[in-house]
């Protein structure tokens, strides 16, 4: 039963709202699998990821369409991390494949915001949970106007450049498939948000610099960066 | 002062401790019923906002699980669905080998943080409760550990049973621990033992985000956390916050 997040984000499909809580997956896309290499099978990881590898923005991090995201004292660039979200429907709890997608109200744009960390090893709070750094939107397009969440083109634009395009057809685990997995061992509920995977490598960018991210029929959701108070 | 959030008679209520005319402990609805423990369900004392937990706080732990101490806290985050209220159940599924235990002290922020300095820290703090944070180690894979699958299972972090005025808590880094299965203790702490004690939880995540009433921080557990078996009851105890109490069951109950 989280709060709400006091963000403004349109939705005018049911739950009508978001809960506030936002769950990523990490190295769901195989360019970020890939950029590891040999690596994931070496100390300290050891093996692929079986499980899918999740994550929590916190409802400290939600922000909104054209909010500032506050580079800290100290670091240089962040990452900007793009991805689709999946907003939850309704009480998901070990969903087939075939079905999943039933669970699935709408989606919207996340910018998994990131300080960039060489190792996935141990938790990612001080990189990824700071204030402000997890913009979505801007608006919850229901899930009937999107035929294929799997085959979304994902472009990225810093000061209006692209610097990435990617698809979500290279997910290792494809929407439903992750919807699966997730709900195997933890119940999504409605309005909960799911980032399904953000390809690598993500653009970097640097306060001044405005990040925009577009998916098709999601419209597109833009951020200034600034500079974070001391 | 200390209350519940219970279900009872059809409606979710705040209640508080109130012994009954028998002499056995039981509960005072705030609008005027007597009940007993068992006569109304125990829901989380409050609904959570971000739960943010830590992982190897306790040294001796740390040393059990061979690892060194780390460098600056390790905290991990939950979400609500893994939270479940007193004398409820935690399913253990078919086949793990090791599950275990994790009585911890739960501090509730009760006042914006950001940015706030050891010696101020206390006065953000709500109250406490006692949290058993469940974990499935079968599950664990060295990816952003402990990863969701060991430490995000719904209804595998039990809180309560009450939420305790931090003013009823002079010295949160002075309270004992202690776990009992099946009556028999299993695990003996004391929140002194705390790599980071409370106020420099608060001053080291205060430090790079805010966090805002009703948010929960599970401050990690002692040494001696061990296996649980279906059928198990698992009491976690702390100095002046009461008992907790959670009951092991298999994977029929849930249809699996």
């Amino acid at each position: 039963m989280p709060l709400g997040p006091c963000i403004a984000v349109t939705m005018d499909v049911p739950p009508y709202r978001l809960s506030g809580t936002v769950y990523g997956a990490l190295l769901n896309h195989r360019t970020a699998l890939q950029a590891l290499g040999d690596a994931v099978n070496r100390p300290p990881y050891n093996a692929a990821p079986q499980a899918p590898v999740l994550y929590i923005k916190p409802r400290n991090t939600l922000a909104s369409d054209g909010d500032y995201i506050a580079v800290p004292p100290g670091v240089d660039e962040l990452e900007v991390g793009a991805s689709l979200g999946l907003v939850i429907g309704r009480p998901s709890c070990r969903l087939t494949e075939d079905r999943a997608l039933e669970s699935v109200a709408g989606y919207l744009i996340v910018n998994d915001v990131s300080v960039p960390h060489p190792s996935y090893y141990r938790p990612s709070i001080p990189f990824k949970a700071r204030d402000g750094f997890c913009p979505l939107g801007p608006r919850v397009v229901p899930r009937t106007a999107i035929a294929n969440p799997d085959a979304l083109t994902i472009r990225v634009y810093i000061d209006g450049v692209l610097k990435q395009a990617t698809t979500n057809s290279q997910l290792v685990r494809p929407v439903a498939r992750l919807l699966a997995d997730v709900t195997e061992f933890m119940t999504l509920m409605p309005g909960d948000v799911l980032a399904v995977g953000v390809a690598s490598p993500a653009p970097r960018i640097r306060a001044g610099e405005r990040a925009g991210i577009e998916i098709e029929g999601l419209g597109r959701l833009e951020n200034p960066i600034v500079e974070g108070a001391p | 002062m200390r209350v519940a959030r219970v279900a009872c008679a059809g409606a979710i209520h705040v209640a508080q401790p109130q012994q009954l005319a028998d002499g056995r402990a039981g509960l005072r609805l705030t609008d005027g019923r007597t009940l007993a423990e068992e006569e109304v369900v125990w829901l989380p004392p409050l609904e959570a906002g971000t739960i943010i937990a830590l992982g190897l706080n306790y040294a001796k732990r740390a040393k059990e699980l061979a690892f060194s101490t780390p460098d600056e806290p390790l905290v991990f985050l939950k979400g609500p669905g893994t939270l479940i209220g007193h004398r409820g159940v935690t399913r253990r599924p078919a086949g793990v080998k090791f599950m275990h235990y994790e009585c911890e002290l739960a501090v509730v922020i009760g006042r914006s943080a950001r940015s706030v300095r050891r010696s101020d820290a206390l006065a953000h703090v709500a109250g406490y409760c006692i949290a058993n944070d469940y974990a499935i180690r079968d599950y664990l894979e060295n990816w952003y550990r402990p990863n969701l699958r060991v430490k995000n299972r719904d209804g595998a972090t039990v809180l309560g049973p009450w939420l305790v005025d931090a003013a009823d808590v002079p010295d949160p880094g002075n309270l004992g621990l202690r776990t009992y299965i099946n009556g028999k203790l299993t695990q003996e702490g004391n929140t002194r033992d705390m790599i980071s004690d409370v106020p420099a939880l608060l001053e080291y995540l205060s430090s790079f985000m805010t966090l805002t009433a009703g948010d929960i921080i599970l401050t990690g557990t002692p040494e001696g956390a061990v296996n649980v078996e279906v059928g198990d009851e698992v009491i976690c105890e702390i100095d002046g916050l009461g008992r907790l109490q959670n009951t092991i069951v298999g994977d029929a109950l849930f249809g699996r």
